[in-house]
């Protein structure tokens, strides 16, 4: 089954981004397949290669750029991203900016939109 | 319908509001501060215990519980981990109740 | 040609308090340029979305008032109101923006309130649905 991940908050913060990944790391496991995983609202801070957090704790952003490197379609909204000084200079590879039609398409390509937020 | 609620019960009204829009069939999975909802002799629990009466189908994230350290639960509450989760996705159509 | 999908939103968080209610606005006007069959449901304090005269002029932050009173101009006109959350916030269908008019007669187009089965069972026929 094709699957579309949401993500509203930022990482750390909240546990959507932890949530979301346990449920694709699942997904793939049992052979799903993940048609894109979009970052919105906060979400967007998800992505950026400046986070720094402790070398005991995940890295969140690099755990995504492992899932774009496996050719998952990994995108943060831009109007979002813009507004929280998240642009392409500052993001991890295998990650790419762009529009909320990207959204739309995974919404009605994929046979489940699931949302992790707040 | 799968219904997923990550809110605790005792400070936001998210799982109550989602009650109200179950249709007899549907499922209910608890997952983040949503897992609280599910223990044990809380004054929160017997929406859960009602729910369970028409809709036996109610999941508890086990991963979130373990987190919480929540060992008492609500009995019929079903513990699943990730793979469940994906599971009932996989058979339902959704709504997070955000 | 593929079948048009039915894709839902719900709207459950207050206005302005957090940005959620605003960009998720964002998200119906681009979706509604697509091939979807769209429909929006207020409830809880997603019903305060659409209070009539809201005026964030003094918070100096982007209202929304505008383009919520003319969704119906970007083709969003299934738009539903919980019963309920309305009522137990103390407000009635008066309350409610209008949300555009009608083509040929001009009259005001309202929100529908409905109930909670009829939101429960729209939900069941939804291909997808989105939580802003």
């Amino acid at each position: 089954m094709k699957f579309a991940v949401l993500v509203y908050e930022g990482p750390y913060n909240h546990e959507a981004s932890d949530s979301a990944y346990n449920f694709i790391k699942a997904a793939l496991k049992k052979g799903h397949e993940i048609r894109g995983i979009f970052f919105y609202h906060d979400g967007v801070y998800n992505v950026t290669k400046l986070m720094e957090p402790p070398q005991d704790d995940r890295h969140i952003a690099n755990r995504w750029s492992e899932l774009g490197a496996l050719g998952i379609d990994i995108v943060a909204c831009i109007a979002a991203a813009k507004r929280r000084g998240i642009v392409d200079d500052v993001l991890v590879p295998n990650v790419r900016i762009s529009g909320l039609g990207q959204l739309t398409m995974m919404a009605i390509e994929a046979d489940r939109m699931v949302t992790f937020g707040d | 319908m799968l219904h997923t609620v990550n809110k605790s019960p005792f400070q936001n009204g998210t799982l109550a509001s989602c009650l109200r829009f179950m249709n007899s069939g549907d499922v209910l999975l608890l997952l983040e501060d949503g897992v609280l909802a599910a223990a044990a002799g809380t004054r929160c629990s017997a929406m859960i215990e009602q729910l369970l009466q028409s809709n036996p189908e109610v999941y508890a994230l086990t991963a979130d519980l373990d987190a919480r350290g929540l060992k008492r639960v609500i009995p019929g509450v079903k513990q699943i981990d990730y793979e469940g989760f994906v599971d009932l996705v996989a058979q339902h159509s959704m709504h997070a109740w955000l | 040609m593929a079948e048009v999908k039915k894709i839902m939103f719900t709207v459950r968080k207050a206005p302005h308090g957090s940005i959620y209610v605003y960009e998720g606005l964002e998200v119906k006007l681009i979706m509604a340029a697509y091939d979807a069959d769209i429909s929006v449901v207020f409830m809880d304090d997603g019903v305060f979305a659409l209070q009539k005269g809201q005026n964030t002029k003094a918070l100096g932050i982007k209202g929304f008032e505008a383009t919520y009173g003319a969704l119906v101009d970007y083709e969003i006109s299934k738009i539903y109101v919980d019963r309920e959350s309305l009522l137990s916030r103390g407000m009635t269908e008066a309350d409610l923006l209008v949300i555009g008019e009608d083509e040929e007669s001009e009259e005001p187009l309202h929100p529908q309130v409905v109930d909670a089965d009829f939101i429960a069972n729209l939900m069941a026929q939804q291909h997808n649905i989105l939580c802003f």
